[in-house]
């Protein structure tokens, strides 16, 4: 039986979850979109644009990274 | 965990759960027998399996590295040394890059947090169940019910471990801030900076939070990444054996970069923050 509670709370895990993967998609295709650029225009700087792609990526990534951490906490810990 | 219907809600329940040493509401002290017990421990409270993991790790970080310091030679390096040696390379290129004070603290700092990050968040790649079993049989052997013995082996999943980091870190920035610039020095540039001192208050909120969501985003950027790996890693160990190598191969491929990119991350913002602490420029 799911209470009215836990459905609720699926629901708030849920939103959590999306809306963070919505920024965290959109802040990366961005950054992937602008590392593509910079890599057609020079191309002999491949490797130190990769690894401050990656640098960014994880911050960019940080808060819907949290967001996700907080939902699979309620969706499993909190509302089982 | 075999008498009785394990639901699958009840194994991802029981795989969330630390092994929690504490005082019970009535005033004695020992292991909590299930999650509501441990919260109710409140603050007085010891995840001993988080501290068990981290000790340990640390420690074999620190033999490893000292064994290699000691044995280093210049003629016919070891593997193993040249594996140390192009660490300590790496980690020295990155300090250099974002460093440009002078303190001699701030490259084994990074190198710590580096190797020590990347060893707890390794431990996510053990399979799930193979060292809480083991807890359970040893626990067995010694008496205690095996229901009531649980552990989490990646110490970065526990948020207490990644605060405790963090907070380290903070005090580390505070210390060098005034150390660096004068307690004078430091509050004003908390007071005066963006706006000139007529909006004082205002500049003091602005930077105020400036400076606490330094500790708090590493430390949940680190817990929300380790937590949620592990997450799926008990979820894919629900379904059936014949289709779970099919979801967990591609996601421990995946998982090996998050661990690295996530210790690294850590490290370049210790570095950055530490740099920060140290110009004098304003």
């Amino acid at each position: 039986m799911i209470t009215e509670v836990q459905a609720t709370l699926f629901v708030a895990g849920a939103i959590l979850m999306g809306l963070g993967a919505l920024g965290a998609a959109v802040g990366i295709g961005i950054l992937g979109a602008r590392f593509l650029e910079g890599a057609a225009r020079q191309p002999e700087l491949i490797p130190m644009l990769r690894t401050q792609m990656f640098i960014v990526m994880g911050l960019v990534d940080a808060v819907p990274m949290i967001a996700v951490g907080i939902s699979m906490y309620i969706l499993f810990a909190v509302a089982g | 965990m075999a008498s009785g219907e394990l639901t699958s809600s009840a194994y991802i329940k029981h795989h969330l759960q630390n092994l929690t040493y504490g005082k019970f509401p009535d005033g004695h002290w020992g292991f909590a027998e299930n999650a509501s017990e441990a919260k109710e421990m409140g603050f007085m409270a010891l995840h001993v399996d988080t501290l068990g993991f981290s000790f340990v790790l640390g420690a074999i970080f620190l033999l490893l590295f000292s064994n290699a310091a000691k044995r280093a030679t210049i003629d016919a390096p070891s593997g193993f040394q040249n594996f140390i040696e192009s660490i300590i390379d790496f980690i020295d290129d990155n300090v250099r890059g974002s460093f440009k004070g002078q303190n001699r603290m701030v490259a084994p700092l990074a190198l710590t947090t580096f190797i020590w990050i990347v060893l707890m968040n390794t431990m996510d790649l053990v399979p799930v169940d193979w060292l809480p079993v083991l807890a359970q049989k040893i626990g067995g052997m010694f008496g205690m019910d095996p229901h009531h013995i649980f552990l989490k082996v990646v110490p970065t999943t526990d948020p207490n471990m990644t605060f405790g980091m963090s907070i380290g870190i903070l005090l580390l920035i505070l210390f060098y801030s005034v150390k660096e610039k004068g307690l004078g020095g430091f509050v004003g540039e908390l007071t005066l900076h963006p706006f000139g001192k007529w909006m004082l208050p205002f500049n003091l909120f602005l930077e105020g939070v400036n400076l606490l969501a330094k500790p708090v985003s590493l430390a949940l950027r680190l817990f929300g990444n380790m937590y949620a790996g592990e997450m799926i890693f008990i979820l894919i160990a629900l379904l059936p054996f014949w289709i779970q190598w099919s979801l967990s191969l591609p996601w421990a491929i995946f998982h090996i970069l998050i661990v690295l990119l996530q210790a690294f991350i850590f490290m370049t913002l210790v570095i950055v923050y530490m740099d920060m602490a140290h110009q004098k420029e304003h």
